[in-house]
């Protein structure tokens, strides 16, 4: 078994269990950190493919920032453990018979000659100065500049999206209402006295 | 296998990986039924095995194509994400709860 071949299944091994427990623990907190985990190890994968580029960045957004928003969400949130867990055996049991024909399905996709021949085989590269970064960027801002924008906005959408909907406005403010301020006629502000009289 | 290569590792393993991955994310998502998050969760766990398959096919076709598609299915997961944790804060907020059982206050 060469080095390569160790690492892989180390990584492999690893996701599977984090990927069964993140389904299987009850505790939700304990669920995430599973999927930390998880995350984790499909970066090891990830980088074995020679994805540097996107392993990192599964790591800095996904561990970062995405799993510490998890985090905070399922600790803010008080859910009651003992509720969830009611049904559990029942339910598996329908999960196995309903997952049976997956597996039937991805054994015979395996077991076929299909992804064997020689065009999935895997040609070391020969160039030294070979940049995964830098390919993705020659490709993403050439080919792809057009999804690269909608993606940005898609992004945006998300944070007014998420901060419109969380925000709660308090009680404490002593920001003028604008509305009211735009709305003003003259006739609110302005009395005509007649001081002669 | 492949001769002169510095890998052993074929396709077949890493598409293995990924698709064991998506049917325990499919068991997670039919057993947690109660719990809004570790239905949010389970989804995350399967978007990172169809992305592993689009890195595997990447690798061994040579064609970087995979990868920025990668990069957009992270893009749009993390907003996903994002909305998704907003609307349970609100939902909480409002119900109390986040079994999906009790959200039928559509059904009239």
């Amino acid at each position: 078994m060469t080095f390569e071949q160790l690492v892989f299944y180390g990584f492999a091994g690893l996701t599977l269990v984090a990927g069964l427990s993140v389904v299987s623990l009850r505790n939700p907190v304990h669920a995430a950190l599973a999927l930390i985990l998880c995350f984790f190890s499909t970066a090891g994968l990830w980088l074995l493919m020679e994805a540097e580029f996107l392993a990192i960045a599964l790591v800095l957004v996904y561990v970062g920032a995405v799993m510490v928003l998890f985090m905070f969400v399922v600790m803010m949130l008080d859910i009651n453990i003992e509720e969830t867990k009611k049904g559990f055996g029942k339910i598996l049991l329908v999960a196995m018979i309903l997952t049976i024909p997956m597996v039937v399905a991805v054994g015979t996709v395996m077991n076929s000659n299909f992804f064997k021949t020689s065009s999935f085989s895997y040609i070391a590269r020969e160039d030294v100065n070979y940049n995964n970064t830098r390919e993705i960027g020659l490709k993403l801002f050439t080919d792809y500049i057009l999804l690269f924008e909608i993606a940005s906005l898609i992004l945006l959408v998300a944070i007014i999206a998420a901060i419109a909907l969380t925000l709660r406005t308090s009680r404490q403010t002593k920001a003028p209402n604008v509305d009211d301020q735009v709305s003003v006629r003259r006739d609110d502000r302005v009395k005509l006295i007649d001081v002669k009289e | 296998m492949n001769d002169g290569g510095i890998t052993a590792l074929t396709l077949n393993g890493y598409l293995l990986v990924s698709a064991s991955l998506f049917i325990i994310s499919i068991v997670g998502i039919l057993l947690n039924r109660k719990n809004v998050i570790m239905l949010l969760m389970c989804i995350e766990l399967m978007l990172l095995a169809v992305n592993t398959n689009f890195i595997a096919f990447s690798f061994f076709l040579d064609d970087i194509t995979g990868q920025v598609v990668v990069f957009f299915v992270l893009t749009v997961a993390a907003a996903e994400a994002a909305i998704g944790l907003a609307i349970l804060v609100v939902l909480f907020r409002n119900r109390d709860s986040i079994d999906v059982k009790e959200l039928d206050m559509l059904r009239g």
